[in-house]
């Protein structure tokens, strides 16, 4: 059974169409590659599997561990083990990273029916998996976000990602913004909690990334659709010759 | 957005949790005030001639006083005449140990979750040190750990008793901050407080505990009007703390405290209010009118004040806790968190009046308003003309969790010396469905989300609080905008 299973999603903002039959499926132990030019609708793929409320689903469906997603609230959704890097990480001015994690990891815990870690195992966890994405000791104090470069924001984000353990990690531009080191910690943080049990949906407009996080499937997304469905070899493709053939091809074919 | 606005619907509808009675026997005057009561009352206390005489100084000069209506706040017209001015549990405890004390009333201290019992506890496990003086309706009922206090020779009692035992010191500072003339509230107060809580700290003392005073309006039609006054002399240092509940009831009940801080020489008072009278209900009915006039000197110099409030309770509230820098070289800081949800009014902010060379002040606000509710923040800055090098810096922020809901702030300034440095900033927020989305994307549901949030701003307040009672504040903000807590 593959863990998530989107079927012919349709999602509308603001009125305006932007997903328009949208389908994947994802298996554990797989990672996914979604690119597209601008507009294509992948930030909004995103948001939607995450439940924001400011995009409507009109239709289709979506199953996640075999349980409807768009049923449940953005909190189960997470709880569940659905994760999204945000494209842009939100500042939390005054709530130190540690306590936000507490919190977080124990309603996740909770959910799976176990009690708290104790203050001494979290400390150690969060310490462990803060060496992961090579961000200093003194995250732990510092608020969640506030003050934080593009490439510690990032970080951050797969820093709580590897906190929160989740069985399907959604990136959104996780690449955006960041050098050629913050992106290969980044990367490596990726690479370190890919099992065969989880699965990762990349969403990149380039190709940069995914020379480290090496995908099994690459997926064009234009127009609020899938278009080309490949391996890495379609990534390099993109690259070498941008998105416009994909375009004219979509047009012959339409 | 639905949700958040289901959710903070639900925060209208937040009952209270603190809105229950008991049956303790009281000892009543009747209802109304006159010049027989205040005689009554002071005659129930036993007090000396002198005290008499102010309080009927003070009650002919009320006759003479308007209820003032500057502040932005709205409420019917107050019937002072029906108003019982004087309620005390007849069986009244003797000071001693804990077992002491009816049992009835420990149970009411137990639900207010603040035990003396827990207190006592801590003391000894934890090694955390917190002496309590509970002010029940008009009468002070226990002070806990007064021998550890008079090995240092630290005096903290009710007020009725310091009257009776310390009278020269009482006789000297009583009114030297609030004088009976100083406005229509704290002159009631002035001719018809019943009790209230006294320290003295002696010079060069450290006092080794933090010390607390819990208020609790139990009766029906009952007025508090409690009397503080807390003494810091030379070289010394004092951290107090005040809890405040009262029962739910339809009726509005009024809580017209002073409390008066003088700081002699190189010493610090640092007092800290958690404040949580019952609100009133969500359509606005009941409440406590919380109109309160509180007032520090740092008398000598190097002396310091620091006022530290959280404020979410009351239908009204009304009040600026003040510093007067008298000294050279005094410091005076004013934190406060105030929050207001469905039908609430606040109107609370501080005075730093800046006399004494290299004065500074500091003044950080938080407003939080939910529900139809009204936060204003009032403050004035005034640098005297012999006030060389003062500084003052200010912050008042606003967080708006309603579109219903009002933040105002009436800053004004006074600068009378060309040294002087003021700064005021101001800032109004909303918290942000980002924020929100953030949060429960992380697993956290709304309610734990705002929680957090509101938390996190109010955190530059929150840690100046005595650790016992951060928590406890954190718990309260909770509750108060959680239809939970936060």
């Amino acid at each position: 059974m593959s863990l998530l299973s989107i079927k012919n999603l349709k999602a509308r903002v603001e009125e305006k169409d932007i997903l328009k039959g949208f389908n994947l499926e994802v298996n554990p132990g797989e990672v996914h590659a979604i690119m597209g030019p601008n507009g294509s609708g992948k930030s909004t793929l995103a948001s939607v599997l995450a439940g924001n409320e400011n995009y409507e689903v009109t239709d289709g469906e979506v199953t996640f561990d075999g349980k409807d997603l768009l049923d449940m609230d953005p909190e189960v959704r997470a709880r569940e083990g659905l994760f999204l890097a945000f494209q842009y990480p939100v500042e939390i001015p005054g709530v130190s990273n540690v306590n936000f994690m507490k919190s977080a990891v124990a309603e996740v815990r909770k959910h799976r029916g176990l009690e708290p870690l104790e203050a001494k195992d979290f400390l150690k966890f969060m310490k462990e998996k803060q060496q992961l994405v090579e961000l200093s000791g003194n995250l732990a104090g510092r608020s969640v976000n506030e003050g934080f470069s593009g490439g510690e924001k990032k970080r951050n984000e797969i820093f709580q990602m590897a906190m929160l353990e989740p069985k399907l990690a959604i990136l959104d531009e996780t690449d955006s913004g960041l050098d050629i080191d913050a992106l290969r910690i980044v990367a490596n943080g990726v690479n370190k909690l890919k099992s065969k049990d989880n699965a990762f949906v990349v969403i990149t407009h380039y190709q940069r990334l995914l020379d480290y996080i090496v995908p099994d499937f690459v997926h064009v997304l234009y127009n609020g659709r899938i278009v080309r469905s490949g391996t890495k070899e379609l990534a390099l493709e993109l690259e070498e010759k941008g998105y416009d053939w994909i375009k004219d091809e979509v047009a012959a074919e339409a | 957005m639905a949700e958040e606005n289901a959710l903070l619907k639900e925060f209208t509808e937040k009952e209270y949790e603190y809105g229950w009675s008991i049956d303790i026997e009281a000892d009543q005057l009747p209802k109304g005030l006159n010049e027989d009561i205040v005689r009554a009352i002071s005659a129930k206390k036993n007090e000396p001639e002198w005290l008499t005489e102010w309080r009927l100084k003070a009650f002919r000069y009320w006759l003479t006083m308007e209820e003032p209506t500057w502040a932005h706040v709205k409420y019917p017209k107050i019937d002072f005449q029906d108003i019982i001015y004087y309620s005390a549990p007849k069986k009244k405890p003797e000071i001693g140990s804990l077992d002491e004390v009816d049992e009835e009333l420990l149970a009411t201290f137990e639900k207010l979750g603040i035990s003396l019992e827990e207190q006592k506890r801590l003391l000894n496990v934890a090694g955390s040190n917190v002496a309590v003086d509970a002010v029940f309706d008009s009468v002070s009922v226990k002070t806990t750990f007064q021998e550890t206090l008079r090995e240092k020779g630290i005096i903290f009692c009710s007020f009725s008793e310091a009257v009776q035992n310390h009278p020269e010191l009482v006789k000297k500072y009583l009114g030297s901050v609030v004088p009976y003339t100083d406005n229509y509230y704290a002159t009631l107060n002035s001719a018809v407080f019943s009790d209230g809580s006294f320290c003295y700290i002696p010079k060069g003392v450290r006092c080794p505990m933090e010390l607390s005073t819990y208020f609790r309006i139990n009766a029906m039609n009952t007025g508090q009007f409690e009397r503080t006054l807390v003494i810091a002399d030379e070289d010394s240092y004092v951290s107090y703390l005040e809890g405040c509940t009262a029962p739910q009831r339809d009726e509005n009940q009024l809580h017209a405290a002073v409390v008066e801080l003088v700081a002699l020489k190189g010493s610090e008072i640092k007092y800290s209010t958690v404040q949580n009278w019952f609100p009133g209900d969500k359509n606005g009915k009941g409440g406590i009118y919380n109109f309160v006039t509180k007032r520090g000197i740092c008398a000598g110099d190097y002396a310091k004040i620091s006022w530290t409030q959280v404020e979410t309770g009351s239908a009204i509230t009304w009040k600026y806790p003040s510093c007067i820098l008298k000294g050279d070289n005094t410091i005076g800081e004013f934190y406060s968190v105030a929050v207001t949800n469905n039908y609430q009014q606040a109107d609370t902010g501080t005075k730093m009046l800046h006399l004494g060379k290299n004065t500074k002040s500091t003044v950080i606000s938080k407003g939080i308003s939910a529900g139809k509710s009204n936060n204003s923040y009032r403050g004035l800055v005034r640098i005297g003309k012999n006030a060389t090098n003062a500084r003052n810096f200010s912050q008042c922020d606003s967080l708006l969790l309603s579109d219903t809901c009002g933040a105002h702030t009436f800053p004004y300034i006074e600068c009378g010396n060309k040294t002087a440095k003021v700064e005021h900033e101001a800032t109004t927020s909303k918290v942000g469905e980002d924020q929100i989305f953030y949060c429960n994307q992380r697993g956290l549901d709304t309610e734990q989300a705002i929680g957090l949030i509101v938390n996190g701003y109010c955190k530059e307040v929150l840690n100046k609080l005595p650790m016992e009672f951060a928590v406890e504040a954190q718990k309260l903000l909770s509750v108060s905008l959680e239809g939970s807590v936060g």
